[in-house]
């Protein structure tokens, strides 16, 4: 019972390590863009079955095939990006637009709903075999190592002046404007390195998974939220942007513990995606909660007792 | 400096909500000028400095602003020429962003954004300078999230900003209105010294009529989206708050309405 759960556990942070980069890829958007672009859904399945058809059909190198998939994902995102800041659709929309179209894409691109990738080589398969560790241990080793290039990178990134300008984007459009950034460029931008990133995550995870699927993608965008706001209530919103994209990554583990916990425990898999609905609703509501007790708890009619209002 | 021929603009053309903000203007104005303009509700003096801006597209007309027509430019691109500073202290500064991050954007304006260090150390120190000609103590704030300023610290941070890379017009829409009178007091001294000190041409709206005479040398009443009167030098400099008014009542031929107006 205990090594099941021990095991379960391994599995779950080798998948939450490689579920984090489409997290850290969300974080982008919905942190700091402030955009709840609901692109990654389409995006997400887009990589997967990108990598799933250069692998099957062409056998392209895994590696290669993989960054070709990420660049499909800038592609879906500069798309969605496009439609909300060119042709002036709010961006929800424009991210569901992206995403049904990408359905169809996706199955072209598939030419079939489901791919197996067990006998070709993927990047997973290819370090089993030249190290000899277990499968498990592998997916933690590609997805830490690929974590830790991506939060450098992004570090970096978003401390250049393109960077800056994309963040000022986010936080005031009317500022950034009248300081002379094209706020719809750098919209763009930030879209595609969003998707980008979802698309690297989706390519990989189909390969750890052994199938690339046109479904793969249902529901990503709720995973990953769930992923940045348990670390955000675990890690408490710090300053510090490397530990802020950090806290996404072990918050896309936490969760993926919690689901091999409640799985253990007997839940359905069926019901896995309303848990997961219920859980993000929950970990939203938690801060305003939590606000509401406070500001109860300090209320008094009088100020008396050295309390200051 | 600058020279707005033939502006036109209309809002909301063909529907029910049609309302006409500015009616052909005329308007020139030299380099050093520092004008104040004022009128009643709905006389166009936010929208005129929004033309100029870019923020909507003008129907008909030409803008140049220091021999560059810009009557066509997207916003963006006309900032590398503006310096603002908007009557919403919200508006001006990104709240997520450190004050010398802030700064340092500004101090990008009209150039490419690449990727080199959006804040590096040098700038740092000439930012703790500027900082510290404010007197507001910011000097030592300079990783603080903008957001934790108040109104009037953000408003002289916004003006700083608008100043950093010597526009070639700044553009000040009602940016004390929003504040308390002591810090309004204070940023409009900063304006003065920001804008007398560095030789910069600026175009004021107010509400309060005795800063529109005092402060600047040229002074614009605009009623019904027309520039209705126009003053400048030692005459301006004689007006009362009663001889505007009456002018007011002269050009328009009614009183003046602005519920925000400070007669006083």
């Amino acid at each position: 019972m205990i090594i099941s759960i021990l095991k379960a556990m391994q599995g779950a942070v080798g998948q939450g390590a490689l579920w984090g980069i489409m997290a850290l890829g969300i974080y982008i958007t919905y942190r700091i863009l402030d955009i709840a672009d609901l692109t990654v859904d389409g995006s997400f399945a887009l990589g997967g079955c990108t990598c799933g058809i250069l692998l099957a059909e062409i056998g392209l190198d895994p590696v290669a095939a993989t960054l070709i998939a990420s660049l499909a994902g800038v592609a879906a995102g500069a798309v969605t990006g496009i439609l909300h800041t060119q042709c002036r659709i709010p961006a929800i929309l424009a991210g569901i637009l992206t995403q049904l179209g990408l359905y169809s894409v996706n199955l072209r691109i598939l030419g079939k709903s489901n791919q197996p990738l067990l006998k070709v080589e993927t990047v997973f398969n290819g370090i089993v075999d030249a190290t000899g560790l277990e499968k498990a241990w592998v997916s933690i080793l590609v997805g830490v190592v690929v974590l830790i290039m991506l939060i450098a990178v992004l570090y970096w990134f978003f401390g250049t002046e393109m960077g800056s300008a994309i963040r000022a984007t986010g936080s005031n459009e009317n500022m950034a404007r009248s300081q002379g950034m094209n706020t719809n460029f750098y919209k763009i931008l930030g879209l595609a390195v969003s998707n980008g990133l979802v698309a690297l995550s989706g390519a990989l995870i189909s390969q750890h998974q052994g199938y690339a699927d046109v479904k793969q993608g249902i529901g990503a965008i709720v995973v990953g939220l769930a992923s940045i706001i348990i670390g955000e209530v675990l890690f408490g919103k710090r300053r510090n942007f490397a530990v802020k994209l950090s806290a996404v990554v072990l918050g896309s583990c936490i969760y993926r513990i919690i689901v091999a916990v409640v799985l253990q425990m007997g839940l359905n898999t069926d019901d896995m995606k309303l848990f997961t609905a219920a859980l993000v609703a929950v970990a939203l509501s938690v801060p305003t909660f939590l606000e509401k007790r406070r500001q109860a708890a300090s209320y008094s009619e009088s100020g008396e007792g050295g309390k200051t209002c | 400096m600058l020279k707005i021929s033939h502006v036109s603009k209309t809002f909301n053309r063909g529907t029910i909500n049609e309302r006409r903000a500015l009616t052909d203007i005329h308007f020139e104005m030299d380099k050093g000028d520092f004008v104040t303009v004022i009128g009643g509700n709905g006389a166009g003096k936010s929208t005129l400095l929004n033309m100029i801006a870019g923020v909507y597209p003008i129907d008909c007309g030409t803008i140049f602003l220091d021999g560059v027509d810009i009557s066509r430019k997207p916003e963006y691109k006309r900032a590398a020429l503006l310096g603002r500073v908007f009557q919403d202290p919200m508006l001006g500064t990104a709240a997520d962003m450190q004050i010398d991050e802030n700064l340092a954007l500004a101090a990008r304006r009209g150039r490419s954004r690449g990727l080199s260090w959006g804040v590096t150390k040098k700038e740092r120190e000439e930012y703790r300078e500027k900082l510290a000609q404010l007197g507001l103590g910011l000097e030592d704030r300079m990783t603080v999230k903008v957001g934790l300023l108040s109104g009037g610290q953000r408003q002289a941070l916004t003006l700083l900003m608008a100043a950093l890379r010597e526009p070639k017009l700044l553009l000040l829409d009602e940016h004390t209105a929003a504040l308390d009178p002591k810090t309004a007091a204070k940023v409009l001294e900063l304006t003065e010294e920001i804008v007398e000190g560095g030789g910069l041409t600026a175009m004021m709206v107010t509400h309060n009529m005795r800063d529109a005479i005092h402060i600047g040398n040229r002074l614009i009443m605009m009623h019904e989206g027309r520039i209705i009167y126009d003053v400048r030098g030692e005459e301006k400099k004689g007006l009362t708050v009663a001889d505007l008014l009456e002018k007011f009542e002269q050009a328009s031929g009614g009183t003046l309405d602005n519920d925000r107006m400070l007669l006083a």
